[in-house]
């Protein structure tokens, strides 16, 4: 466009310089509006390219934002610009928030098998504690809000299932629980680590809190239960000495005759007995009832521990049910001691009383006999009179007679009395059997509570244990599961990214064969049509080059042609031609193709070396030949001996034909006589024709023939020759004329 | 081809006639010393002179067609 203007500024300037001298600046002034106006124009388009970049760079990277990322990338500020125009790029919000669907599924799975020991360790006792320690320092990252819920909720459904452990169940329940938790929230924030070991470590530690108060309650309470025990059997114990004491003394006052003061130290001693008995029956009372109380409550503190449901005192409960059916069974043993000796003291007082009963009476009847004597009667002996002795005596009597009628009476009655008396025996053992049986059976079943209390115990121990190692090998496998996951994962992804990079690769490559295949093709077909052209051009010279050649050529042949058949002409009357050797090779070397050397070598070797008779001389030389022909006409194979040939020497002599005679266009048997044929055969020869002439001589036979057949090779050869001479002239004019191409 | 038949001729007659004087000079010679100047041995001489000349002329000019046999003993 510049040098547009610039040529027309030189045009007007040429024109300018015509006419006036102000031109130089009229072309100043055009060349400086032509510049600016290009100037202009350049910079205008400069614009427009550059702001029609950026705005296309604009909108596409708002449709795609895989270029945005590019252009911010590789261009400073732009990502600045492209905020400012566009906005913040959008989040991909579909990669990362699967990755931490993925990542709060293992942690919420992770988790459990984790709080599962943590539950356990609530229900063992400090050495799972530790063993909790590291377990919570193995805490995964991030689990929300809803996992440390579910946490929590685990802890309590599995302390709240203490007897059967289906926690794979709850487990997987809480996991998709959770899995569906957490996908609905997005997007997840993390808890700190801390302060979930903090949570939990709270927990623990409330735990423990809650067992130390239970076992404490429980030891206190044992304790105190013990003591109020022990102090209650210590005090069945002295009730019961006192008890026994007392029935012995009491047996021994009974029984034992001693004189009065040691009777009245005796019955002091008796009632000092009886007092203290009666003391430490009260005291052992009181102590009984202050140990049942405590017995009581420490059932009750136990039935609380129970009701609290703190796994870890169950042993304790246990072993604080077993001291308290002890001491329950002691009690007993105890009491029962001491109600079969205060039975037994029952009966020793009653049997007092009855002796006490029977002496007061007779104390009465003797007072009433001998009021004046005194209650101790066995020491008067001295004083007594024989009234008072016989009264006494009869009195004696009396009572004897007395006591034999009831003895007698007992007697009789005794059966009925044993009877009834193993009745009432039988009935009071019942009782007691009933009682013994039933405290027997209380604390049988006791017993055997406890002892089923402590097998469950020990399965419920074996039963943790194993709960614990199926958790742990959930875990495990959780773990291998959650790592094969991830693994695969990781192959897919890493698979389709590849496969996204080969395809990407793989368009590159294709566009950019494609690119240099079609430059290729490009340049191919210039070339090819370059060099189809020059190819032409050079096909065209060749062939104008080959067609003047050829025409040379036609020509040197057909001046060849000329020579030899000049040469032809060249025959004497009788002498033959010249030889054609010479004509015929300066055919031959002006042959280029293999008809016309086929033709040139044609020719007879006769021809070539000797030359060829005219037609002029053969004819005269028939002319001559024909009268002897005619003179050996007779003579063949068969017919040769010497008259024959006077015969046919006569019969040539005497026979006339026509010298000249037509011959029919076709020859019948009559006409192969050989008058005939040399007839026709003259006149062929007369009016030219020496193939036809040829041919009917030809058919002579015998001698006749053989007189000829130099003439008729001669004949032959002429013909010959002038056939390949005719042929070759009339190639040589037609490859002159330059119409036909030589084949 | 022509020529040979009028050489051939030429040869013939020659022959003859030198056979034919030869013979009549044998037979001359023979009739004269031998058999007493008769005739006959002239005439037969001559006769055959003329005879051994046109056998002769004969065989020239039958020559072309004359074919000969050849015995040819094969080596078994």
């Amino acid at each position: 466009m510049l040098g547009v203007c610039l040529r027309g500024a030189h045009a007007t300037v040429r024109k300018n310089c015509v006419r006036s001298p102000l031109t130089p600046l009229q072309s100043y002034r055009c060349y400086s509006t032509s510049r600016s106006s290009g100037a202009s124009r350049v910079v205008a388009l400069g614009l427009v390219t550059v702001g029609g970049g950026v705005g296309g760079t604009l909108l596409y990277s708002k449709w795609d934002p895989k270029f945005r990322a590019a252009v911010e990338k590789n261009v400073p500020y732009s990502d600045w610009l492209l905020g400012l125009a566009l906005g913040p790029a959008p989040e991909d919000a579909r990669l990362p928030v699967r990755k931490q669907v993925e990542l709060n599924q293992p942690p919420s799975m992770l988790d459990k098998p984790k709080t599962d020991p943590k539950a356990k360790s609530q229900k063992s006792v400090k050495e799972a504690a530790e063993a909790s320690g590291p377990e919570s320092s193995l805490v995964p990252p991030p689990p929300a809000q809803s996992i440390q819920e579910a946490s929590a909720e685990a802890t309590q459904i599995i302390s709240a299932i203490s007897e059967v452990p289906s926690v794979p169940a709850t487990c997987d329940s809480e996991a998709a629980a959770e899995t569906a938790a957490v996908a609905s929230a997005e997007p997840l924030k993390e808890r700190p680590v801390d302060e979930v070991t903090a949570r939990l470590v709270q927990q623990d530690q409330e735990e423990e809190k809650l067992l130390a108060s239970l076992s404490s309650r429980l030891e206190d309470s044992l304790a105190s239960s013990a003591k109020a025990t022990l102090q209650a059997i210590g005090a069945q114990e002295v009730a019961l000495q006192a008890v026994t004491q007392h029935t012995r003394k009491l047996k021994d006052a009974m029984e034992a005759e001693a004189p009065s003061d040691e009777k009245s130290t005796q019955w002091k001693e008796l009632e000092a007995a009886l007092a203290e008995r009666t003391a430490a029956v009260k005291d052992a009372t009181t102590t009984l009832s202050k140990a049942n109380e405590a017995l009581e409550g420490l059932k009750s503190v136990i039935n609380q521990a129970k009701g609290q449901k703190v796994a870890a005192a169950r042993p304790l409960i246990l072993a604080a049910e077993e001291n308290l059916h002890q001491m329950v069974v002691d009690l007993d043993k105890v009491v029962s001691k001491v109600r079969s000796a205060e039975s037994e003291a029952k009966v020793v007082s009653q049997y007092t009383e009855l002796v006490n009963e029977a002496k007061q009476q007779f104390q009465r009847e003797v007072s009433s006999l001998t009021p004046e004597i005194q209650a101790n009667w066995k020491g008067l002996t001295g004083k007594l009179s024989v009234d008072d002795l016989n009264a006494l005596i009869a009195h004696a009597h009396r009572r004897i007679d007395q006591l034999n009628r009831e003895l007698a009476e007992q007697r009789v009655r005794e059966q009925i009395h044993i009877e009834a008396a193993l009745e009432q025996q039988k009935v009071e053992d019942h009782k007691v059997l009933d009682a013994a049986v039933t405290t027997a059976m209380g604390h049988v079943k006791e017993e055997a509570r406890l002892n089923l209390e402590q097998k469950l115990a020990e399965l419920r121990e074996v039963m943790e244990a194993e709960m614990r190692t199926q958790l742990r090998r959930q875990a495990a496998a959780h773990t291998d599961h959650v790592r094969d996951v991830l693994k695969v994962q990781e192959q897919e992804l890493r698979a389709e990214a590849e496969q996204v990079l080969n395809s990407k690769i793989l368009d590159q490559e294709t566009r950019y064969r494609q690119l240099t295949q079609e430059q290729l093709d490009n340049f191919t077909l210039d070339m090819n049509a370059a060099y189809a052209r020059l190819k032409g051009i050079e096909e065209a010279i060749d062939s104008h080059a080959v067609a003047e050649e050829t025409a040379r050529e036609a020509h040197q042949l057909w001046l060849s042609v000329e020579a030899l058949s000049y040469a032809l002409k060249s025959a004497g009357a009788d002498s033959p031609s010249m030889p054609l050797e010479d004509a015929a090779e300066a055919v031959r070397a002006s042959c280029h193709d293999d008809f016309c050397s086929a033709l040139a070598s044609a020719l007879p070797q006769e021809s070539l070396q000797r030359g060829v008779y005219s037609e002029a001389s053969l004819r005269a030389r028939f002319n001559a030949l024909r009268s002897l022909a005619r003179r050996v006409a007779l003579i063949d194979e068969s017919r040769n001996s010497l008259y024959q040939y006077f015969l046919s020497y006569l019969q040539a002599a005497l026979l006339f034909e026509d010298q000249q005679e037509a011959p029919p266009s076709q020859l019948s048997g009559a006409d192969l006589d050989p008058f005939k044929l040399l007839s026709y055969a003259s006149y062929c020869l007369e009016h030219g024709d020496l193939e036809l002439a040829a041919k009917l001589v030809n058919q002579l036979r015998g001698e006749a023939r053989r007189v000829v057949e130099d003439w008729l090779t001669e004949a032959r050869l002429t013909l010959e020759t002038r056939q390949v001479v005719s042929l070759l002239s009339a190639y040589a004019n037609a490859a002159g004329l330059g119409t036909t191409q030589a084949p | 081809m022509a020529d040979e038949y009028g050489r051939k001729w030429d040869r013939c007659l020659a022959d003859t006639a030198v056979k034919t004087a030869t013979g009549l000079g044998v037979g001359i010679v023979l009739s004269v010393l031998l058999f007493k100047r008769r005739m006959w041995p002239v005439s037969f001489g001559s006769g055959l002179g003329l005879g051994m000349g046109y056998s002769n002329c004969q065989h020239d000019f039958r020559s072309p067609y004359l074919i000969h046999g050849h015995t040819v003993k094969v080596n078994a």
